[in-house]
């Protein structure tokens, strides 16, 4: 008998911090997969976000940086047009990336920088102890909204790959989810797609995983798969929202 | 027989496997793992088919599937 499944290398053999049932660990197995798939772990560049994740350059056997809130995106322009043969990642949160980081993320995804986002939607703040996020549901409370989220005061949730989609440059936007297995392996195939992008040039690919955040939901993580079915799946639907075949340099000299 | 093994050092305990299990093969301990957790077991042998929908769940890498 033998082992069929197998930590990736691309993960270093550590025990993650995240609390029980967090959907950031599974991601962080998708990634890593991934890279080891793709054999692109030696010139693989993690952009650490603040928030849970901030120590997943801890986790992933590859080069990192970890930077100031939100301005994964920016660090990781530079980092790939200084060094272009290097596949660089940002992976963030909601509360990174949809708050503080709304600027960097628009203008990345407008410039068509051909990068990788990793987009952890979890519909709250996780580090910090379950404040509102941008993606935090109408109803949903919050340490921020003790009455839940009312639109009248707060406005509604953002879509932020419905967002993105809307601008010319960006070549692939999903949005997946980790709460079943079948899910899981659609949300490999998100991923892995969003790297291979990189790889072949074709330019700005973003993933958004739907993901629980049992902690700061207040609930147990079995009971948090219920609330991410139910409540967040009709706010935020899995989907495809870009996918071009070829690269903006592509398009412009065949002049379409 | 395909089966899995859960490491308990590194299981904790989210008992997300055992609702991802199609054959209802994973039950948690009732005793603390080293770590603190109660953590998750293969209940009933000539039950797993090998699948590995409990490994595509875990969070935490805490389960190998053998074959
Ligand atoms: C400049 C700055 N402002 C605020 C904070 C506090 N802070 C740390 S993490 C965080 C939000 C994290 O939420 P999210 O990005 O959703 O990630 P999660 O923890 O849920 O994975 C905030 C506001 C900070 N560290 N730096
Ligand atoms: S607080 Fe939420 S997002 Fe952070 S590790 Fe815990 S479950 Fe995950
Ligand atoms: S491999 Fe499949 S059948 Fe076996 S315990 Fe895991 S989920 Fe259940
Ligand atoms: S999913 Fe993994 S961490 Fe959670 S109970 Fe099962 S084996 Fe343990």
């Amino acid at each position: 008998m033998n082992a069929i499944t197998k930590r990736p290398e691309s993960l270093l053999d550590v025990t993650m911090h995240y609390c029980p049932g967090c959907g950031h660990s599974v991601a962080h197995r998708l990634i890593a997969e991934t890279m080891d798939e793709l054999k692109i772990r030696e010139r693989t560049v993690v952009v650490a976000p603040v928030g849970c994740a901030v120590f997943a350059d801890k986790y992933f056997n590859c080069d990192s940086i970890q930077g100031p809130h939100g301005r994964g995106p920016a660090i990781a322009t530079g980092i790939k047009r200084a060094k272009p043969d290097s596949i660089v990642f940002s992976y963030q949160g909601d509360g990174d990336l949809a708050s503080i980081g709304m600027a960097e993320i628009v203008h990345a995804a407008a410039r068509g920088e051909n990068i990788t986002v990793i987009f952890i939607n979890n519909a709250i703040y996780g580090m910090t102890g379950g404040q509102m996020a941008p993606t935090t549901l109408v109803g949903q409370t919050a340490t921020t909204a003790p009455k839940g989220r009312n639109p009248l005061l707060q406005g509604f949730p953002m879509n932020i790959s419905e967002m993105l989609s809307k601008l010319e440059s960006p070549r692939y936007i999903e949005r997946v989810s980790v709460d079943s297995a079948p899910n899981v392996i659609k949300a490999k195939k998100a991923i892995k797609k969003a790297f291979e992008n990189q790889v072949n040039k074709i330019g700005f690919s973003f993933v958004e995983v739907l993901s629980i955040c049992p902690t700061n939901w207040g609930v147990t993580p079995l009971k948090g798969l219920d609330f991410l079915r139910e409540k967040m799946m009709p706010q935020y639907p899995l989907g495809v929202f870009k996918d071009e075949k070829e690269s903006v340099a592509q398009k412009i000299q065949e002049g379409k | 027989m395909p089966k899995i093994e859960v490491d308990e050092m590194r299981c904790k305990g989210c008992q997300l496997c055992t609702k991802a299990c199609p054959k209802q093969c994973i039950e948690m301990s009732d005793t603390f793992s080293k770590t603190g957790y109660y953590p998750a077991k293969l209940a009933k042998q000539d039950c797993c088919i090998g699948c590995a929908m409990c490994y595509q769940v875990c969070p935490d890498l805490a389960i190998t599937v053998f074959k």
